[in-house]
């Protein structure tokens, strides 16, 4: 089916919202504003904001360490958010997840995740779970070209393949496993290949062209809701900053990072949504303000919220 | 009561649990055509099918992982890792994302899965197939840690864990399996947390887990014969602890001896022995005895095996040392 035009706009926006989130959050690390550590998605928008387009109230995501996209586009309150990684207690966890474990199972974002490769067999839980219930929800996990290296992989999408479980696996290829190129972490080029060893589609697609990620991941879900079993999406792309805040990134030039720059995937999809006479630039424009204003709002919550009550440290580790 | 294995109480208790419950299942290595390693999912894939009973590939961390986003999404598992030492296959599964869930999201996920899995040394096993391996879990918040020495513990205690909201880690003994008890018979429900003392006395306290109870408690016949009254504490869970029926116990005796399977060397003991030295010092009349196995792997020769399971006479020698 094919997108209306308020849909297009929508995901134009919910790339811009994921962009001013990261960098805003980049900006305050920077100054010290906010503890510990944050990977950020910026380049990637893409990939979360194509896939997560075709999910309702039953599916189910699972993130990675590189979080905060997948919750904006999961459609995660950017307030409760912020908060978290300020440490706040009207963050999504009180403060006590941090950006690494920004989560809400309500949503169906069962969390951003500080283990590479966990989310793998935990969204292939999730979807043997909407199956047993026949409710007819899917599961998609999001992982790196780094965690299709691990343990979690292979046992997660052979047991997916053999159960024929309702389950996208999402491959974020940002071409680094922290600062090891996938050129020398693994001898393939496309992850997608590895599909061949579990009998299920594999197809690699161009992760910085929102409407490639969109269209492959529809036929993704389609194929997992009719019971059909999972496929493997690879979506090509590239962080524009490094693995964390702070990473010199002397594993990778300037140059590789100009090239990609120019192939921002907010750009693309504006000069697309200008080109197909979509919008107009005067649109674009007064949705990137409303952005800003959002996300101004959210720093804003995020202050104004307060710090966890020292009594918080030991609740919560139990249902009573 | 109803006359009946250890294997057979657990089996029970996951048969009514099922009955009771749909969104209970089971999942692991041949729990289903083939009954399970030790026989205890026996018939249970011919009474609730394929769906709810899953043979699995050799595939610990998808056992677990999958299990964990299951329960997240609002099923209730009882995977089975067949033997405790696979444990080391899928602790992450297990520990940074079970365990935790609840903690990190705020008091926002609740993770109800119930992990059968089965420990101890005494039938040749070896080194990778006998560990009792407890205190890892005990050692991790949010973990609860259930650990039954008898057919009807086993029973009332799988039916507490799997109506229990928490990640449980529920340790069976191999041993055990083929021993005899009496079970009560319809809904049988044992709350976790409470010890349970296995024989009463007032010389001195034995604390014992899972197949020492066992050991225990022929050691207290023995020295009964000696006029020396042992009484046998079993933790049953050790985490939560019910250190109050330990304290208790030591304050009427005066004198303490732990005793676990699992190698001494920061085993449960210790933990228990810290407690009673904390918060029961005054009650001491003796020095606290630990006894568990040497700090060696599992050995597989009988003569070696049976040396390194603490028995009846270790226990009756660190009993006499400290009266």
């Amino acid at each position: 089916m094919a997108l209306t035009k308020e849909e297009m706009l929508a995901m134009y926006e919910k790339m811009l919202l994921i962009r001013e989130f990261e960098e805003t959050v980049a900006n305050v690390f920077s100054q010290g504003q906010i503890p510990g550590f944050v990977h950020l998605y910026v380049g990637e928008e893409a990939v979360a904001v194509g896939v997560c387009s075709n999910l309702g109230v039953k599916d189910y995501i699972a993130s990675t360490h590189r979080g905060h996209g997948h919750g904006i586009a999961r459609g995660a309150s950017v307030n409760k958010m912020m908060a978290e990684i300020f440490g706040k207690i009207d963050g999504y966890c009180k403060g006590k997840g941090g950006s690494m474990h920004i989560a809400d199972v309500e949503l169906g974002f069962l969390g951003a995740n500080g283990i590479v490769g966990a989310g793998l067999p935990l969204a292939t839980g999730a979807a043997f779970a909407n199956n047993y219930l026949k409710n007819n929800g899917v599961a998609v996990c999001f992982f790196g070209d780094g965690a299709s290296n691990r343990a979690t992989f292979h046992e997660a999408l052979n047991l997916a393949s053999i159960w024929k479980l309702p389950v996208v696996f999402v491959c974020e290829n940002n071409m680094y496993g922290i600062s090891m190129s996938q050129k020398v972490h693994q001898n393939i080029t496309d992850v997608s290949d590895r599909a061949t060893a579990y009998g299920i589609p594999g197809l690699t697609v161009d992760g910085n062209d929102l409407m490639a990620v969109y269209e492959a991941s529809a036929e993704a879900v389609k194929r997992a809701r009719a019971g059909e079993g999972p496929t493997l999406l690879e979506c090509k792309t590239y962080r524009h900053r490094g693995h964390f805040e702070g990473d010199a990134c002397v594993y990778r030039c300037e140059d590789e990072l100009n090239q990609w720059k120019k192939k921002c995937p907010i750009e693309r999809f504006a000069a697309r949504l200008l080109e197909m006479s979509l919008a107009e630039q005067d649109e674009l424009n007064v949705i990137k303000e409303q952005v800003k204003e959002q996300i101004k709002g959210a720093l804003e919550f995020a202050r104004q919220s307060p710090l966890p009550d020292v009594t918080e440290l030991t609740k919560d580790v139990y249902c009573d | 009561m109803l006359e009946m294995t250890y294997a057979q109480a657990i089996n029970a208790a996951l048969r009514e649990e099922m009955r009771r419950d749909s969104t209970v299942y089971i999942l692991g290595e041949d729990v289903g055509v083939f009954g399970g390693c030790f026989g205890v999912t026996t018939g249970l894939l011919e009474e609730f099918g394929g769906q709810r009973v899953l043979d699995t590939p050799i595939s610990e961390t998808a056992i677990i992982g999958s299990a964990v986003g299951a329960a997240a999404a609002g099923l209730r598992p009882v995977p089975e890792i067949m033997f405790m030492d696979f444990m080391a296959v899928c602790l992450d599964e297990f520990f940074n994302q079970a365990a935790k869930m609840r903690y990190m999201f705020g008091g926002k996920a609740k993770v109800p899965v119930t992990l059968r899995t089965a420990c101890g040394a005494g039938v040749g096993a070896a080194a990778q197939h006998s560990q009792s391996l407890e205190a890892w879990f005990t050692h991790m918040p949010g973990v609860k840690v259930v650990m039954p020495s008898t057919p009807a513990d086993a029973k009332g205690l799988l039916v507490a864990s799997i109506r229990d909201d928490n990640p449980v880690i529920f340790i069976e003994h191999k041993v055990l399996y083929g021993l005899s008890g009496e079970v009560p018979e319809g809904e049988y429900v044992i709350p976790l947390g409470k010890a349970d003392i296995k024989r009463k006395g007032s010389d001195v306290t034995v604390v014992a887990t899972a197949m020492m109870v066992h050991k225990a408690l022929a050691a207290a016949q023995t020295l009964a014969g000696e006029g020396i009254e042992v009484e046998v504490v079993d933790p049953r869970t050790l985490s939560p602890l019910d250190k109050d029926t330990i304290l208790a116990s030591v304050a009427k005796t005066g004198r303490l001896v732990v005793v676990h399977e699992a190698v001494k060397n920061s085993g449960f003991g210790g933990e228990i022995a810290a407690i009673v030295a904390e918060e029961g010092f005054d009650y001491l009349d003796a020095p606290i005895m630990r006894i568990g196995a040497p700090f060696t792997p599992v050995p597989f020769s009988p003569p070696l095996e049976t040396a390194y399971i603490p028995d009846e006479n270790k226990i009756i020698a660190a009993i006499k040392e400290i009266l």
